[in-house]
Formats: structure tokens, sequence, C-alpha cells
């Protein structure tokens, strides 16, 4: 049976100090700014530091610990290989600000890797600047701004979601000032493409899309609804969460999408680190590339340079050049999939998905609405159950963690009622995944009581979350 | 293949579904958009692609090949392999987003210590969990200025860097907020007050200082500043060095609302500039308002003490178009990094490393300026950077500088054309005063 560490770890505050606290006041320092005050934070000893963060590292679950199938997430295995690469001083011992030649290989990997992104999206030009996919996608409706007011063209205001659109669209293109319009999916879970029509106006900025969806349905009328949008003067965005599903099979900059983003941290491997650091590369066809972020890499005469002079461009969203090592991580990761590799990823990635899909709709207990071909992803819903015997999608969830599985993604794509939307991705084994299944099987038949009184085997209950917000706790002063 | 165990047995797993080919899961797609492989090289094998990366970082140069004094917020710290230890914990790095929180416990409990932390050191009574620098901080506490007072101008001392001026356009521009910049002192190179007192006006949501300032000088009439900010209804924001505040006060002391910076010197590898860590912390009143992840303390149901994400419903998960801020994924491991360092550091360390960038920067200071033609181009006190005027072109000094595997401070000329033949030079508690002597000996030689 599963159990996960359990330690009644103090906070750090509380840790008993040995140390005096001894600071003199610096006197070359205006007096009115001057430190006099002790800071509240503990002087404890070495020993204690590693104890205190090895306990708390042995009561977190990552992907190293076990299978991780959250949607939309890709919680694939992470290489090691590219963290330690990573680590070595000749990239991680250099400033942005040194002199070019003297980071050359740093700007090779930067040049290099927007020429593969390029090539697996099937579009012109990458900027590696954003640190996340949202950050990509504001970048995306800065560059959509850019390109508007470039044509004169002053009243574009809208953008355009389906209902299934992640939680970022339409708070990153809120924040570039857009108003949102979100349209309804149809029957099989996909854009109604009649409804798209009718929204389109000389108003409409851009229209954003998962594709394949959060669904993981595959979008099979791309290429009309491309059609559409252009015709309405608008732009094509892609939102690159799940790419995972289409390496070397289609491309984005092939459907149609003018503005594409990726997130790294997803499709190519570099580790989430309990939410971050990402990266959120974007990429665009030739007519946008001028409204690029700076600097650029350039290669003349095969020296690399980093270039500031574009007029047109939007200028800068992040310090420096991007999230560096996450860029060397995915980089890394690409080297070693090459081509085959990455194609092989995308096929095994969707089998895995439609294999767990079909073994566990076999059985009675969780439904799928919507259109059954899945592509990486596929969203379960407990609504039967939760009709049936009051279980919902979180008590699934809670229950699955009491067998060391981290549960899918719970009540998202909104459209899917008591959602449990599952991404097995492709690293992991058909063992583990008839495991999750069965496991998944099992919960719907066991004994509702055990089920709402999960988690036991965890290192805490149930966590009381709606009491963390009413009265918030954010430190250990408001304790 | 590589990391896919269940590339060998695909067709026994097709078969077991009912389907006969790989294809047919893909045959949604429009043929003629379908392509048949990616025109990029097959993939090595790990040994092969670490000798292709080590070719590659061997074109690179790094700071335990020479020595480095540039300016402008990036520079070498020491980093204690504590810290490398146990960031490379698979139980932290691999995991996502804390979602379920009674699985990552750990790292909830690490976060909550972090926000402390930053609380303690920045005196004010809350912190997110991060943003994704210092520099987009700003863009984000411009905006959450409008959402507490409604009002649309957003005010900024002119010598801030570059990069963060642009940076906080695009964050600002969506909503319509105005960015207006007030003069430096030319003779002290800090906020020139006339010129805040000429500007300030009904409008004005709130003023950014940064303390030390981008030309590495403290800013030292908070009191007034602040004085004149609060007279107006309007809000203080204080961008800060955090390895600074063990000798100097948290912005705290003197009221300021929103404290923010960037935190990649706390533990976090160079890496030539990113990742990073945007710290950002306020007063309690505006907790509603914060952008970014906010973990709080609890109870499970058996009343021990557990950890959560907290108040969600401004996130866009939730809030989606109405959210404080886009942001989702965020630094959660340069932020574990930070509660590491911190933690090994305590508060004896923080002061002796914030004592010891000070004492350097002065050192460093006073000898470059006994130098001919060297001199200090602003009279204020500095923490661990400066301006000093050249004899000449900085750019000209710096090559014969790196001739001789050192780089020089950062030139300041593109971008402040006031500074002509500047350069900003940084130190940090890296180097030793042997050091020094060899960066001095060496620019005596080359003018």
């Amino acid at each position: 049976m599963y159990h996960s560490a359990i330690y009644d770890e103090t906070v750090l505050n509380e840790i008993e100090s040995q140390k005096k606290y001894k600071i003199e006041p610096i006197k070359k320092i205006p007096s009115s700014i001057r430190r006099t005050k002790k800071i509240d934070i503990p002087d404890i000893d070495e020993t204690q530091v590693v104890r205190h963060f090895t306990r708390l590292s042995q009561m977190n679950y990552g992907i190293d610990t076990g299978i991780y199938p959250l949607g939309s997430c890709t919680m694939k295995y992470n290489p090691k290989i590219c963290e330690e690469i990573t680590r070595w001083p000749c990239f991680s011992c250099t400033n942005p600000n040194q002199h070019v030649s003297t980071v050359q290989g740093n700007l090779q990997v930067m040049y290099e890797l927007e020429r593969m992104l390029s090539e697996i999206t099937g579009m012109q030009y990458f900027s590696l600047q954003p640190a996340a996919g949202a950050h990509g996608e504001f970048l995306g409706m800065l560059l959509t701004r850019a390109y508007h007011e470039n044509n004169n063209d002053k009243i574009r205001d809208e953008v355009i979601l389906p209902d299934t659109s992640h939680g970022t669209n339409p708070a990153s293109a809120s924040m570039a000032g857009y108003k949102l319009i979100e349209i309804a999916s149809n029957n099989d879970g996909t854009v109604d493409l009649e409804i798209l029509e009718k929204t389109l106006s000389e108003k409409t900025a851009c229209f954003m899309l998962t594709n394949p969806n959060t669904l993981g349905i595959f979008e099979d009328e791309i290429l009309e609804i491309s059609k559409m949008v252009h015709k309405s003067g608008a732009l094509l965005y892609y939102d690159g969460a799940n790419t995972n599903a289409i390496m070397g099979k289609v491309r984005p900059g092939d459907m149609g999408f003018d503005i594409v983003h990726l997130n790294l941290h997803k499709t190519f491997a570099t580790p989430h680190g309990g939410g971050g650091p990402g990266s959120g590369p974007v990429g665009v066809k030739k007519r946008l590339e001028k409204f690029l972020p700076i600097p650029r890499v350039i290669k003349k005469q095969d020296e690399y340079y980093l270039e500031n002079n574009y007029p047109d461009s939007i200028g800068k969203i992040k310090s420096f050049y991007g999230n560096f090592s996450v860029l060397l991580k995915a980089y890394i990761y690409i080297t070693l999939m090459g081509s085959d590799g990455l194609k092989e990823v995308s096929e095994i990635a969707v089998l895995n998905s439609n294999y767990m899909k079909t073994k566990i709709l076999k059985n009675k207990g969780y439904e799928m609405p919507y259109k059954d071909l899945r592509k990486h992803e596929f969203v379960l819903s407990c609504e039967k159950l939760k009709r049936e015997i009051n279980i919902t999608a979180k008590d699934v969830a809670k229950r699955l963690l009491d067998h060391g599985m981290h549960p899918p993604t719970i009540y998202f794509p909104l459209i899917v009622k008591e959602a449990l939307m599952i991404e097995p991705t492709e690293t992991e084994s058909k063992k583990d995944l008839d495991k999750y299944i069965e496991t998944l099987l099992k919960i719907a038949d066991e004994n509702p009581e055990i089920v709402k009184n999960s988690p036991k085997n965890t290192s805490v209950k149930r966590v009381d979350e709606i009491n963390a917000t009413k009265n918030p706790i954010l430190t250990w002063k408001m304790k | 293949m590589k990391f896919i165990p269940n590339s060998s047995i695909k067709n026994e797993m097709l078969k077991e579904i009912g389907i006969k080919k790989i294809d047919d899961l893909f045959k949604d797609i429009p043929d003629e958009i379908k392509i048949k492989e990616l025109k990029i090289k097959k993939g090595l094998s790990q040994q092969e692609t670490e000798e292709k990366l080590r070719k590659i970082g061997c074109k690179n140069k790094s700071y335990s090949d020479f020595l480095s004094f540039i300016g402008g917020g990036i520079k070498p710290h020491y980093i204690p392999s504590v810290v490398k230890n146990i960031l490379s914990r698979g139980e932290f790095y691999t995991a996502y987003t804390p979602y379920q929180s009674e699985a990552s416990q750990g790292f909830l409990q690490a976060m909550f210590e972090y926000q402390s932390i930053i609380s303690e050191m920045t005196g004010m009574d809350i912190s997110n969990a991060s943003l994704y620098d210092g520099k987009t901080a700003v863009g984000e506490a411009a905006l959450m200025c409008t959402r507490i007072n409604k009002k649309s101008t957003f005010l900024i001392p002119s010598n801030i860097s570059w990069e963060k001026k642009i940076i906080l356009k695009n964050y600002t521009k969506g909503s319509g907020i105005k960015i207006k910049e007030i003069k430096y002192d030319m003779k002290t190179g800090k906020i020139d007050i006339n010129d805040l007192n000429n500007i300030i006006d009904d409008n004005v949501s709130g003023l950014y200082i940064e303390n030390p300032n981008f030309f590495g000088i403290f800013e030292d009439k908070v009191n007034e500043i602040n004085g004149i900010v609060k007279n107006n209804n309007s809000l203080l924001v204080c961008g800060v060095d955090p390895l600074s505040l063990g000798i100097v006060k948290s912005p705290g002391e003197y009221d300021a609302d929103i404290v923010i910076g960037e935190g990649r010197s706390l533990g976090n590898a160079m890496d030539f500039g990113g990742s990073t860590l945007g710290f950002f912390a306020s007063k309690k009143e505006y907790i509603r308002q914060i952008p970014g992840r906010i973990i709080g303390m609890t109870k499970d149901l058996e009343g021990r003490k557990s950890f959560c994400m907290s108040l969600q419903t401004r996130e866009q998960h939730i809030r989606r178009g109405r959210a404080t801020s886009n942001i989702c994924t965020n630094e959660g491991l340069c932020s574990l990094t930070a509660a590491v360092y911190l933690s090994w550091l305590g508060s004896n360390g923080l002061y002796d490393i914030g004592k010891k960038n000070f004492e350097n920067g002065q050192k460093l200071a006073k000898k470059i300026t006994k130098i001919n033609g060297f001199e200090k181009v602003f009279s204020s006190v500095h923490f661990n950077e400066f301006v000093v005027k050249c004899p000449y072109v900085v750019d000209k000094i710096n090559k014969k500088l790196l001739e001789r595997q050192i780089q020089g401070g950062l030139s300041l000329e593109e971008h402040y054309p006031d500074l002509k033949d500047t350069m900003l030079i940084g130190i940090t508690e890296l180097y030793n005063d042997e050091d020094i002597d060899r960066f001095i000996g060496t620019l005596e030689e080359v003018i």
C-alpha cells in the first residue's frame, strides 16, 4: 500500500536558532535609510537547513516520483542530461551583459533553437523572450495590436475565443486591452463555424485557438476557420499548449496560424519546477516579423550578434533574452530526439491517450461527451458517478492520491461537467497506464464513503482550501 | 526510442484497442497539410549530445575564465553547495504547480516560508510566490496601483534601466495608463524632488522609486518623497536589491505600499540572464489586488497544519478575463532557491553579505577614481554599483580589458546620452582585494 512521507515539519521561523543577532549599523549609509532593526529571519545551522528542505521534498510529488497525467500540462519525464549540461559553468556562469564575442556558444544555441522551433511549427521567425505560455500569449496580443496599428486599422478591439480555451487566453487578451467574445462550441466539441462567421467582423483583431483543443479533439475544419478569420482581416493565434500531439504530423503554420506560442516546459521536456521557470517562445509569419521583440540573434559569417535595430519592434517584455536556462534544456532535448524522435513522441503520446480512453470507456462509471477520436489527451465526466453515488471529480482525484498517483486536471474545460482531463504523455509505460486505468475503475466501484473521505495516505488529509481564502494566513507573522 | 517505453509495443497496444495503424489516430487531420517528416537532424545519443554541447560551451567565457565588473543588475554571486544540492531534488523540480495540495505540502510550505522571508525583508505584510522578473514586476505594480485607486498616470524616475521602461510601456499600454518620467539630479544621481513636485497631480496612481537606483545610488530622501506621494493620495512603489536589505531599511519602514525587485541574486545562477525571479510584496490592505500565486496556511480535515494555494479567485484559471494578471507558470523553482539560500544566510548572513557588497563597492570606487582620467559621476553614496566617467570611449577600454581577461563596466551612453564616456561598474561579495587590484592594475595599464 502506498504511503507518502509524513513529517510534522515546523515552519522555518520556529526552528530554534543558536546564533545571536550581531549587526552594527553602517555609519557611511545615510541615516534615513540605514538599517537599525533586526530582520526577523532565523539563523539556523546548515544541517538544519538541509534536513528541513529534504523532509519537505519528501512530502512533494513530482514526475520523478510517479505518473502525472495532468491534462494540458504535458507532464513528461525530464531527461537528467538536460539538467546536468545546463549547470555547466560555461553556460550557467555567463552574464547577459558580457561582450558578445564571449558568449558565442549561448547565441548559437538561441539561433539554432529558433530555427528548430520554426521548422517544428511551420512558422518563419521566433522570439525566445517570453518566460511562460501566458507571457507568450501576451506578446502575441502586443504583436496583433502592432500589426493592425501598422495597417492603420484602429477599430479592431475584439478578441474571439472558444469556450474551451485556457484561462490564460482571455486574461492575456484583456491585459493587452482587448474586449473578449467567447463563442460556444458545437456538438462535436469543436469550433462552430456558423457562430464564428457571425461573430467575426471589422472589429475582430484576433481569434485565439488551441489545436487539438482542450478536449483533445483536432479541429478538423481548421482550414475553413483560417480562411474565414483571414477574410475578416483578423489574425489567427495558436495556443501551443497541446503541441505534444502533432509534432512531425502537422504544423500550425500550415494550418494557417499567424502567431504561435510554444511551452518549452511542456512539449520540450524542461521541468515545471513546481510552477516555473518556464519558457513560451512565440513564432510568427513573415508579415509580423518586424514587430518581434529586441534584441534578435543574427548570424553573419559564422559569428553571432545581438541586433537591436528594428524600428517597428514592440520592444521588450522581459529582461535580457528570456529564460535562457530553459531554452538550453529544450535545445538539448531536441538534439537528443531529432526529427525521428519528435514524431515518435507525438505518435506514442496520442496512442497512450487513446489506449487509456478506450480501456476506461469499456467499463461503466465514466463517460466521455463529444467526439470519440482524441489526440494526446481526453476529458472524462464524473457526472454519472455524482448523480448515482454522489462522487465528484474532486473526490476521484483525491482518492487517486491514496494510490500514489497524481490526479488528472479537474473541472476543466468548463463545458464538461465534473471533468477529468487526462494526458498520459509518451513517457509512461503500458504497465503504468494499466495500473492507472485499473485504479480509476476501482474508485468508481468503491464504497463511496471511502472515496469521499480520501486522501488518507498522503502527508496531510483533505486540505481546507475554502478556509485558506476566507481567513488568509500568508506569512508566519500572520499566524 | 529514448524516454518512450511503449515504442517497442505499439502494435500490441493498437491491437488491444482495435486500431490498425498509428496513422488512423491522425485521420482527422486534413491530408493537404499532413507532413511526412520535419527537416531537422536525426536524434543523437546522450553521449554524442554531451560532446556536441561541450563544443558549444567552449565558445563561451564564464566568470571562472575571467573577472567581470559589469553593472546593470546581473552580477556573479557565490552560490552555496546546499542550494545546488537541495534544488537538484526531483521531488521539487519535476513537480507541477501545486494544484493538488495533499501531494504538494513540501513545495507549498517552502513557498509559504519564501513569502514570509520576503515580507520580513521588505517590511511588507504579504508577498506573492513570484513573478517572471524584477522588470515585469514594475509593470504589474503599475497595473495594481490603478486597480487600487482608479487613477491612470504612473510616475517613474528617468534613470531606471531602459529595459524596464520599455517593458513597463508594454505592460501598461492596453489599460491606457500614462507613464511620466521624473528627472534625476545631475549632481547627486537621485530623484529630482522639485520635478516630482511639479509633475505630480490628481491623476497619479503611484510613483516608482528604486533603492539603490540604476546608478547604484541610495535614494535617501525617502521620507520626503513618501510624504509628497501620500499627500497626493497616491501609492509608493519601491524597487530594491534584496542583498542590500541586511544593511539598509526595509521600504516598509518608510511606508512604501508595494515593494518589488529582482531576486535572481538570491542563490540562482546567472544563466545568461534567465531564469530570473520577480518578487512582489505589499501592504495587507491590497491583498485582493495582488497579481500572481499566493500560498496560504490552513488546516486539513483533522485540524493539522497544512498549506494550499490561496485567494485563487484573483487568478486567470478561475476569473479568466477579469483576473488581476494573466500569469500562470511563474518562477517557482527560483523562489524555492531563494528560500533555501536565505535560510542558509539567516539574518546575520544577510547583514554580512550586504556589508561585504557595500564595502567592495566603496573600495573599488575609491581605487578607480585614483586613476588619472577616471572620476565618479555622482556625489551620493552607492551600494555595489557606481557610474564612472572614463578618459575616452568605453568600448575601446573594454576591448583592451577583454584582451586581458577582464570584462569592464556597462557603457551607458547609448541609452543615457547625457552620460557620454561613462560606465556602470558592479562588484559583489565574490571578489577579494587581489581581484580588485588586478582590475585596477589592468585599467592603469590599458589607458
